[in-house]
């Protein structure tokens, strides 16, 4: 790189705005959450130091692993369901017959819907009375009680979501197959490469760096759901779907009890960090090596 | 290339900041000035009554009072952030009990006793029992704004016709319905499960009837084993009973309150009782009209238990809801007067009773009688005024972390996850 300082940057002075705004609104909050971490405290007064009894406690309670364990199980089954299918769906968009844009773009409507709208419409259809059970029920001879239900209430929430949030990544590996090389194809057709052959030997790896960021968003995504929980289940029935983030809010905003609540909220970002961290490494992302030598 | 990691830890700290921070969102308070604020929660046949109030307030007063109102949800995370800052309110509404207790042990909130002292008509207007709910100690912190809302056993008596059934005197009776409604292919009982507090207000007059209200009252106390007192496991026993007996249907912890689904289903025959705060009678009249006038809409006391220790008559539910004067406000003074001035007046107590409210003030029977919906006011009107007793929601008589954790036990009693005993120990942790 060259030193001349005619072309060097004034460094500091660029960065300055994006800095201060991380500061304020992204380290900030951390380092306050901290304290707050370290106190007990309704909201109301002034925060009462208890030092590390929060995570004392934090470290005791069933409810935490509990939680931690629901949030884990729903990143997992979000991922791995909604990786194959965005990959799939994604590639198959990127051609560019017609037909397959008019699809698409109906497929994109979720993403055009508020989470909360999206929350409520589908406890409208999931109402045992009121909704699809109602009618679809009877004839399997099914009760309709879905939200109602410990282990369907999960997986009707890894569904909702899985609906109103593969349309975006479906566009991720939209745009990035698009940009994979028409040659490598051709050359693989003169091979005699199947098409399914053709999409595992080309379009896969060559979505590599696609699956990790998608993969990222998706991980450290489903660790902050949130509203879709809140407002189809609240965590119920009992605790069957009280995900960390949920349980926090419980803590901290029905309770009032804040400092605990900053705890399970440290707890979150290091965790939400410390996944996306292990991704990137694991797979090699950094290492920027590229996926087109010699095209 | 060493940047790149540098960026990615910096992207997903971020983000993951980002979305954690949505959840912690809560935006700031409402306009604030030289005027009076009044907190109270969205509910257009109230907000109007109250509206009309400061209006004839605000014709003669130095000081304008101004009306700003909430939705439900989002109403005590406001309140909580709001008092103690700048922008709280003078006047607000709150449940009384464990919620309001809470901000007087902050300082929050005026004591009124002596205002109350100076104007004692006012103060002997409203029924004991409802304004004891704003006590604290030996202070009073609020007074009742609004109608008494006890819980009470609705009935759809075509239903219970149909099946040669009459509404429920005792327990017994509501086992031997359960099972004869079953027969007939009827939800006995709807319960909107997916909410706790609709299960509480089962378990909490199942303990008023087999121990009495002392039962409660340990716990509000904080003694040592009030939630292991045997009327607590057998009340519990009862609840695990019901569901055992498909009382409440197979799906009940998929139903939902808000909404309305419930209370339909009751309008419409699918089920036979629906034990719910007197305020779902609006919400009949509001969606099954037909249903609420016709007749076929019918209301009890809740059953009693054979050999309980319960006084006979002793209700429970939402005593009212009370105004509060902040502490801290810019004039207390003229937010107690407006409340003296307000609360107790003919116009605001006839408006209440218009709105098929059943306000917690003493001799408006007649009143009552000639209102619109007559039979159900002069029924809740008697009901309360002549109970021994009235326990208040016990959700809103805890401090809100015991509450919290009272809801989630509850569900999962109901669910059968855990035991009346495993119950009853989790509780004791939050004494």
């Amino acid at each position: 790189m060259r030193s001349s300082s005619a072309t060097e940057r004034p460094g500091f002075v660029w960065v300055a705005p994006a800095l201060l705004f991380f500061g304020l609104f992204g380290l900030g909050p951390v380092v306050i959450v901290l304290y707050l971490s370290l106190t007990s405290w309704s909201g109301l007064g002034a925060p009462e130091w208890t030092g590390l009894d929060n995570w004392a406690r934090l470290v005791g309670d069933d409810q935490v692993r509990s939680s931690l364990g629901i949030t884990l199980f729903l990143t997992a089954l979000c991922w791995a369901t909604q990786t194959p299918m965005a990959l799939a769906f994604g590639a198959w968009a990127a051609g560019p017959q017609r037909s397959r844009a008019v699809v698409s773009s109906i497929f994109f409507l979720p993403l055009l819907l508020s989470t909360a709208a999206i929350a409520l419409i589908w406890k409208a259809v999931l109402d045992p009375h009121f909704g699809m059970p109602a009618r679809v029920g009877p004839m399997v001879g099914f009760d309709g009680d879905v939200l109602g239900d410990s282990t369907l209430a999960l997986y009707a929430i890894a569904f909702i979501v899985l609906w109103q949030f593969l349309p975006f990544h479906m566009l991720l590996y939209q745009a990035a197959a698009r940009q994979v090389p028409a040659s490598l194809y051709e050359a693989a057709e003169l091979d005699g490469a199947s098409p399914f052959q053709r999409f595992l030997r080309i379009t896969v790896p060559q979505l590599r760096h696609t699956i990790i960021a998608s993969s990222v968003l998706m991980i450290v995504g489903s660790m902050t759901y949130f509203e879709t929980v809140l407002l189809l289940t609240n965590g119920g029935p009992g605790n069957a779907t009280r995900i960390l983030p949920l349980y926090m809010y419980a803590r901290g905003f029905v309770a009032f009890e804040m400092g605990y609540a900053s705890a399970i909220a440290v707890l979150l970002v290091v965790l939400g960090t410390g996944l996306s961290l292990l991704v990137v490494r694991v797979t090699g992302y950094t290492r920027m090596t590229s996926q087109r030598e010699g095209v | 290339m060493s940047r790149t990691p540098r960026i990615s830890v910096l992207g997903s700290t971020v983000l993951t900041l980002a979305l954690v921070a949505t959840g912690c969102g809560s935006s700031g308070p409402g306009t604030a000035g030289d005027t009076l604020q009044i907190w109270a929660l969205e509910d257009a046949a109230v907000n109007e009554i109250v509206e009309r109030g400061i209006e004839s307030y605000n014709t003669d007063a130095a000081v304008e009072a101004e009306l700003v109102t909430f939705v439900n949800d989002a109403y005590k995370q406001r309140l909580q952030v709001a008092l103690g800052s700048p922008n709280a309110p003078d006047v607000f509404f709150n449940w009384g009990g464990g919620n309001l207790a809470e901000y007087v042990d902050q300082g929050q909130v005026l004591d009124i006793t002596a205002a109350l002292d100076e104007n004692p008509e006012f103060r002997d207007a409203f029924l004991p029992s409802v304004l004891d709910v704003a006590k604290v100690g030996d202070g009073y912190y609020g007074v009742p704004m609004i109608g008494m809302q006890p819980v009470v056993l609705f009935t759809n008596n075509a239903v219970l016709e149909a099946s040669g059934l009459e509404a429920p005197q005792t327990f017994d009776d509501l086992l031997d319905a359960v099972e004869v409604l079953q027969e007939d292919g009827v939800t006995p009982i709807v319960l909107p499960g997916a909410q706790g507090w609709t299960q509480l207000m089962w378990l909490s007059y199942l303990v008023e009837r087999t121990g009495g209200d002392t039962v409660f009252q340990a716990v509000v106390d904080g003694e040592e084993g009030a939630w292991e007192h045997p009327a607590m496991i057998e009340a519990m026993e009862l609840c695990r009973e019901l569901v055992d007996r498909g009382a409440f249907g197979t799906n009940f912890a998929s139903v939902d309150y808000d909404g309305g689904g419930a209370s339909a289903l009751l309008a419409n025959g699918d089920a036979a009782m629906f034990l719910m705060g007197s305020w779902d009678l609006a919400q009949q009249q509001e969606n099954a009209p037909e249903f609420a006038t016709g007749g076929d809409l019918g209301y009890v006391p809740f059953p009693t238990v054979e050999g309980g220790a319960g006084a006979e008559g002793a209700v429970v539910g939402n005593p009212s809801n009370y105004f509060s004067v902040n502490d801290d406000g810019r004039d207390p003074d003229t937010a107690v007067d407006f409340l003296v001035e307000t609360l107790t007046s003919d116009a605001y107590v006839t408006h209440l009773i218009e709105a098929g409210q059943v306000p917690a003030v003493e001799g408006i029977e007649d009143q009552l009688a000639d209102s619109e919906y007559a039979d159900f006011a002069v029924f809740t009107h008697g009901m309360v005024s002549e109970a021994p007793s009235f326990t208040q929601s016990w959700d809103q008589a805890l401090p809100p972390a015991a509450a919290e954790s009272l809801l989630t036990n509850l569900q999962l009693l109901f669910l059968g996850d855990i035991t009346p005993e495993e119950f009853a120990a989790d509780m004791e942790s939050h004494l």
